[in-house]
């Protein structure tokens, strides 16, 4: 099989893990090829509209295991390749030079053990890292079942790590993923989390030792396979950025590729929008001091489709509402709709020489459209009534207010809605 | 209050020369009607004035804003000199009167319009050069690699520190076909050279298989079923896809490679310091 074919493949076999950022580690060139920065760099966006940083790609697709969600399953009728370690470091730099990507993400199948997968693996990375003195930036898989001496060779020549939790309950796992435990997916998180806090204080200590993996962890699980409620997963997502102290957590929407009984059927549209949400309230708990209670709970276990969490959080709290931009701390104006990160830090710094209308917000990057519901500026309001039903209508966009009255006058159920706007959000519309 | 006149200031473009001209409106207590790049098209209304450039005067320019507004002050005003604002000149020099009379406070003023237009042009210009330094893509020619961009703000300066910590073991070029000039990068050396109308050779057939195998990575790592192309061309803008790779379709290009290695060699020559 020539090159383009293996590449072919293996891309092929990688694109549903979503992660394929290079952010985390800064590092200036050393008279190699290669550098990193913090912020990563996108270098392309494909037709399905995700970032394109690193050359995703397989070792190899042969896999031992036999997972009912995946396409490299044992039993799968897919064709088999696999880069041996060279050929995937040449064409690592090839790519890099060109400016094409920002480094490698390498992950792989379990061929024959995990042992021997993670020796190929090394393999590719020592080449690269090396004796091709590559600087740029590398994610690896960590592979279950593995020697520990050799996620920690791992883990000291690339700049991520990440372990697929795959599913998000015990549960799940035992029906889809008889191959994968609990434990075989937590053991090795945990080990990483070990070596990585005890590289931080060895760096500390003593100059030019070793970093482990020093942008860190992530992992990613499986969305609308299994019948776990956003609430569920919401949890186990703040648990496990407690626990293991991740950067981030992936969602990736499942899309039916093969038939089986456990499964949903072929051709059933992924729940992208689900997946919107998910990530929408995983930025609150990261950047706006959220946590996952707030946003759901027994009574409300999933996300309504027509509102972003933020809203309706917001909706639900109108008595703390509206707060005064021009006193409010920072905190409060973090949970208002239409306030981001950049928003609130810029209105905190320009409120110190002038006071703010709401021209001015508009030109601090505010979304007034949506924050002139919640706020007071001089201890004016904006937003004609702060009632419930009068906010909400303002929120809502034009397709979605429709729905919103449709729904109300009792022509469609809410079952309908979320079915046409995952459609909407299937083409593109949203 | 500085006398409003009608006269335009003319300088010779680079920063010292606008910092120049705000020396002159500073000790000619005048605010001129405009401020334009000898180079630049002429406004006829105006009478034009030539400003000279004299390093003593840029140099106390410089030192003032520092000291008398704050070193980011000037940082900001380094920068949105680099962007493609119009009449960005003009502007610079009201933000920086503003400045002067308002002290380092000028920098939280970030809702006066004088300093929202300042802070909107650099954020446009690191989103472009951020943009720039993922989507540009490099071409090997027998072992010197050559870049073509044509972005709206003036990246080139800006973007050598980046490209040179990443690629200073590799000889390129970077060709700035909208501003007419080239980054050359030597032997651990920079240089910005005026070049235009420069046509791209052909790539050998090496290079051909290269890129055939990133527009093939590129058009399957896409997941099918998830197509979404408004949120593409939103990370995305259309005007960088011509530059790129991945949306070039190269198979009645002709081969005609010593030759292309050949010239880009040459640009490279032109980036050696003289002896």
């Amino acid at each position: 099989m020539d090159l383009m074919e293996k590449l072919t493949v293996l891309t092929d076999a990688a694109k549903y893990d979503v992660a394929c950022t290079s952010s985390g580690v800064d590092r200036g060139g050393g008279g190699g090829l290669g550098s990193a920065s913090r912020m990563g760099i996108c270098h392309s966006f494909a037709a399905d509209g995700r970032c394109i940083s690193l050359l995703k790609v397989l070792q190899s697709n042969a896999c031992a295991f036999d997972c009912a969600y995946c396409v490299n399953r044992r039993s799968s009728d897919v064709r088999r390749a696999s880069f041996t370690p060279r050929e995937l470091a040449d064409l690592t730099i090839e790519f890099y030079r060109r400016n094409y990507i920002e480094g490698l993400f390498l992950s792989s199948a379990v061929v024959r053990d995990a042992d021997y997968t993670c020796e190929q693996m090394l393999e590719t990375l020592h080449i690269l890292r090396t004796e091709y003195g590559f600087r740029g930036y590398i994610h690896a898989k960590a592979i279950p079942g593995a020697d520990r001496r050799l996620l920690a060779r791992i883990g000291l020549l690339a700049d991520r790590m990440s372990v697929n939790i795959e599913l998000p309950s015990q549960e799940s796992l035992r029906l889809l993923a008889p191959d994968k435990s609990r434990e075989s997916i937590l053991t090795p998180m945990g080990f990483v989390k070990d070596k990585i806090q005890e590289s931080c204080t060895d760096v500390v200590r003593y100059r030019g030792a070793p970093a482990f993996a020093p942008a860190g962890q992530s992992t990613q699980m499986i969305i609308g396979a299994t019948g776990e409620s956003d609430l569920q997963i919401l949890k186990l997502t703040a648990a496990l950025y407690k626990k293991y102290n991740l950067k981030r957590v992936f969602f990736s929407a499942y899309i039916p590729m093969v038939s089986g009984s456990n499964l949903p059927a072929p051709g059933t549209p992924p729940p992208l929008l689900r997946e919107h949400r998910l990530y929408q309230a995983d930025w609150l708990l990261r950047f706006y001091r959220f946590e996952a209670s707030e946003l759901l709970d027994e009574r409300q276990p999933f996300f309504d489709p027509l509102l972003d969490p933020k809203c309706s959080w917001a909706l639900r709290h109108l008595e703390s509402f509206p707060v005064e931009v021009n006193r409010a701390d920072y905190e409060t104006l973090l949970r208002v709709p239409g306030i981001g990160v950049r928003g609130a830090r810029r209105i905190v710094a320009a409120r110190k020489s002038c006071r703010l209308d709401l021209d001015s917000l508009k030109k601090l990057g505010v979304t007034v459209k949506r924050a002139r519901y919640f706020i007071l500026c001089s201890g004016k309001y904006y937003g004609g009534n702060l009632v419930h039903d009068a906010i909400l209508e303002g929120l809502l966009s034009g397709n979605a207010l429709k729905k919103y009255r449709e729904e109300r006058s009792g022509q469609m159920t809410i079952d309908d809605i979320m079915r046409e706007e995952k459609q909407a959000c299937l083409v593109g519309q949203m | 209050m500085p006398r409003r006149t009608d006269v335009i200031y003319r300088y010779d473009g680079s920063f010292e020369g606008l910092l120049c001209c705000v020396y002159r409106s500073y000790y000619e207590r005048e605010l001129p009607a405009g401020i334009e790049s000898a180079g630049a098209e002429q406004m006829q209304l105006y009478a034009a004035i030539d400003v000279e450039t004299d390093i003593a005067h840029s140099a106390r320019v410089a030192r003032a804003i520092r000291e008398k507004i704050s070193p980011q002050a000037y940082g900001l005003v380094r920068r949105a000199y680099f962007t493609c604002l119009e009449e960005r000149e003009m502007h610079i020099l009201r933000f920086l009167r503003l400045g002067f009379a308002k002290g380092g406070a000028v920098m939280q003023m970030t809702a006066d319009a004088r300093v929202n237009i300042i802070y909107r042009a650099v954020r446009n210009l690191a989103l472009e050069k951020d943009h720039m330094s993922g989507f540009l893509r490099f071409s090997d020619y027998g072992g010197i690699l050559f870049a073509q961009i044509e972005p709206k703000n003036d990246l080139l300066p800006l973007m050598a520190a980046h490209l040179r910590s990443r690629f200073g073991g590799e000889k390129y070029v970077v060709y700035d076909r909208a501003h007419g000039r080239a980054l050359v990068h030597g032997d651990g050396t920079d240089a910005l050279i005026e070049l235009d109308g420069f046509e791209p050779p052909p790539a050998d057939g090496a290079e051909r298989h290269i890129r055939g195998l990133w527009r093939r990575f590129y058009d399957t790592v896409a997941v099918e079923g998830r197509e979404n192309p408004r949120c593409r061309m939103s990370h995305m803008p259309k005007r960088f896809w011509k530059n790129m790779t991945e949306f070039q379709n190269e198979k009645d290009s002709p081969e005609r490679t010593a030759l292309a290695s050949d010239t880009v060699l040459q640009l490279l020559q032109l980036g050696e310091p003289k002896l």
